[in-house]
């Protein structure tokens, strides 16, 4: 199993905002996180990736049989986690060649490996923003800054293209993207989707669910995860919306 | 070019320096304090003609009329002028015979400068073998440099050889009476260097200071003239990246720059001397007068700075655009960690038509560090259609420190246009998590973002500067946030 949680609590300046989440990932699988704003979406994938302002106050994430918590920042991405950030920062001055260039190498260096050398790191760039359609000029261009919506999210697909992650969580990838750029994101992650990793999918709406289809679909509602079913379970939701399922839990 | 002058400074600085002045004056000390008596001993010392010591001698009248300045903000203790040796031979240092023998914090900055084994072993006295004889090394230098007519030598050289160009420019751009520190320099000064570039010629190389031969110790009250002729070019590089030490806690340094009409100097300073341990015990006070004057019309002077260190930071390199369509350039990085003090800028002084200035200042901040941009922006009744740019950012690294900006602007004309921008932004937790999260632990994260604040600045360097000072700049930095 690639990654177990199990009765996770987490809470920032002593409110609680998950209270008890189950969830099960293995290799080669999808799995799509939805439900109503505020109830605890993004704070999962935050506290996976181990932002310091959550406190986990009870619980516990394996992660390849690790214990996650034991793992700083870093350590998690160099082992393979991803997070595909909802608001991606800018970071003036610094370029994304140099930026990503920093990332490859750190994780080489964490793998035992050597700097990858200029050249060869120029040429997967090349590869990687065909995968996503980035024009040439986006890779000169300072992290993020000046970005449309659209390109923020389409250079986070891009840097998990290089980075090549084991478990990729994608926080609300989908949100002010039009239908083009959506289909270019998705098309990204089914490229990069193998039988060794797996992708944790949190999005509002069922549309993104079109392009990348999960195997499993969970509603998180007030931090706990109320229902779970297959994709299926994601056009009901579309229908319907979310008010059967808050009246079935309340 | 570029490439023979790596070569050159590849051969030079693994050669030992072994000989000059150095070994001559070795007993030479004067007795702690200052009087007319030291003056006229260090006067004699270096065997001067009688107008350097009148010169000397007048700049330490004043100076006693004179009190040390208080208006910037910095605090310090108050020096003891007469705690002072002002006159003492450069120490041979005690040579080791490894590097096993110097200290391994020094050593390990050297590595993350990425600065080579053999020049590791130069900068901290260990004997290296010569790879070839350093005469011989200088000499082709010279001589590559006096087919052109540069003179590029050290400044008592040039009292000795060239009197003439030392009397007619030195003290015409600060003058002693200009302030208490360059006062205090034009009394007591010991060394320095001294280039002259003759009419319509180009420099080749990046003059810097790597190459003086007699650049070993030219102690704290260093003097610099730099005379460009009519339409010629250089760019000159002060400093070193390496750290420096010093036993002198006192440095006062003044620095001069003549460009003459079409002529354009490049003046590049990285500054890292001692700025005391941890909790600020130690360190260097640094009290420098930079100024130059595009005396001739079209001429250029840019100021490139990356100070990291000192305890003490008092600088402001100017420029005075005397000369019509001229132009005066100040790009500065300033970083204040612990318990460092910088109040640093610039002035420019528009005094000739269409003249053009522009100043961008980055200070970044961190620890208990103060750091502070003043800037003075004067544009004449007569420097009609002139301009200004000036952008002052402030970079602020945790809560307990300190970023300050005084512009002080004057404008007499109303054709010209003066803007002033100013930021302060602090690294955001959001910016570090997300450099975290790509696999960038935080300490180089930091030196990430801070090296792409100060892009704008840092590109203006020559490239054998700029690699190093980017790895300065992080490291500086270093263990600045938790």
């Amino acid at each position: 199993m690639l990654l177990s949680i199990k009765n996770l609590h987490a809470s920032i300046n002593g409110k609680e905002i998950l209270k008890g989440i189950n969830l099960e990932v293995n290799e080669g699988e999808v799995h799509a996180i939805m439900g109503p704003n505020g109830t605890g979406k993004s704070t999962l994938a935050s506290v996976i990736a181990g932002r310091e302002v959550f406190d986990v106050t009870e619980g516990e994430i394996k992660y390849k049989g690790k214990n996650l918590f034991k793992l700083s920042v870093e350590e998690r991405s160099r082992e393979g986690i991803f997070l595909g950030f909802q608001y991606p920062v800018e970071i003036p001055g610094v370029s994304i060649t140099n930026f990503m260039r920093t990332a490859v190498n750190e994780q080489r260096k964490y793998r035992g490996l050597d700097p990858l050398p200029a050249g060869e790191f120029l040429k997967m760039m090349e590869e990687k923003k065909k995968l996503v359609e980035i024009q040439s000029n986006l890779t000169n261009r300072s992290v993020n800054e000046g970005f449309s919506g659209g390109e923020k999210k389409k250079n986070e697909i891009f840097q998990m293209a290089i980075l090549q992650p084991t478990l990729a969580i994608l926080d609300e990838t989908d949100s002010g993207l039009d239908i083009d750029a959506l289909r270019i994101v998705a098309n990204g992650v089914n490229t990069l989707r193998t039988k060794e990793n797996a992708f944790v999918v949190i999005t509002h709406y069922q549309r993104l669910l079109d392009y990348i289809v999960p195997d499993y679909v969970h509603v998180l509602f007030e931090g706990k995860i109320v229902k779970s079913g297959f994709k299926e379970l994601a056009i009901e939701l579309e229908e319907k919306g979310y008010d059967w399922i808050k009246k079935e839990f309340e | 070019m570029e490439s023979e002058t790596n070569k050159f400074l590849d051969e030079f600085t693994q050669s030992e320096y072994k000989y000059g002045f150095v070994t001559d004056i070795e007993s030479d000390m004067a007795p702690k304090g200052l009087n007319e008596d030291i003056i006229r001993f260090i006067s004699a010392k270096k065997n001067e003609p009688e107008f350097m010591l009148e010169f000397r001698l007048k700049a330490y009248r004043y100076w006693l009329t004179m009190k040390q300045p208080n208006w910037a903000h910095l605090k310090f203790p108050q020096i003891n002028f007469q705690d002072i040796i002002y006159y003492a031979a450069p120490k041979q240092k005690k040579t080791l015979t490894s590097l096993d023998e110097v200290d391994p914090e020094l050593l390990d900055t050297f590595k993350k400068l990425g600065i080579s084994l053999e020049e590791q072993k130069k900068l901290s006295g260990v004997a290296v073998d010569a790879v070839m004889d350093s005469v011989s090394v200088k000499t082709t230098f010279s001589e590559t440099l006096s087919k052109l007519g540069i003179i590029f030598c050290s400044f008592s050289e040039a009292v000795q050889k060239h009197p003439e160009l030392v009397r007619q420019y030195m003290a015409t751009v600060v003058p002693y009476t200009d302030n208490f520190f360059a006062a205090l320099n034009s009394a007591v000064f010991t060394d320095g260097s001294f280039c002259y570039i003759p009419k319509g010629v180009r420099c080749p190389v990046e003059l810097s200071t790597y190459f003086r031969i007699n650049a070993a110790n030219t102690g704290q009250f260093e003097r610099t003239l730099i005379i460009a002729e009519e339409g010629a070019y250089v760019s000159y590089m002060e400093g070193c990246t390496a750290p420096q030490r010093d036993e002198n806690q006192l440095h006062a340094a003044i620095v001069e720059i003549i460009a003459l009409k079409d002529a354009e100097v490049k003046y590049s300073t990285v500054q890292n001397w001692y700025p005391g341990n941890k909790n600020g015990v130690g360190g260097i006070f640094n009290f420098v007068t930079k100024r130059g004057i595009c005396k001739g019309s079209n001429s250029k002077i840019s100021w490139t700075q990356v100070e990291t260190g000192s305890a003490i930071t008092w600088k402001y390199p100017s420029c005075i655009l005397l000369g019509d369509n001229s132009v005066g350039e100040f790009y500065s990085v300033a970083v204040v960690n612990n318990y460092q003090q910088a109040d640093t800028g610039t002035k420019m002084q528009h005094l000739g038509r269409n003249t053009k200035s522009t100043v961008i200042s980055k200070g970044i901040s961190a620890g208990m560090g103060q750091n502070s941009y003043r800037g003075l922006v004067r544009i004449n009744k007569n420097a009609v259609n002139s301009r200004n740019y000036s952008q002052c950012d402030s970079l602020l690294l945790g809560d307990k420190c300190g970023a300050h900006t005084y512009p002080y602007i004057q404008v007499e004309n109303k054709s010209s246009i003066v803007e002033h921008e100013a930021t302060t932004s602090k690294i955001s937790e959001d910016q570090l998590f997300y450099c975290q999260q790509r696999g960038i632990d935080k300490e180089s994260a930091i030196g990430l973002i801070v090296n792409g604040y100060a892009k704008e600045v840092l590109k203006k360097l020559p490239m054998e500067f700029a690699v190093e000072a980017q790895k300065l700049l992080s490291i500086s930095l270093e263990g600045s946030v938790g």
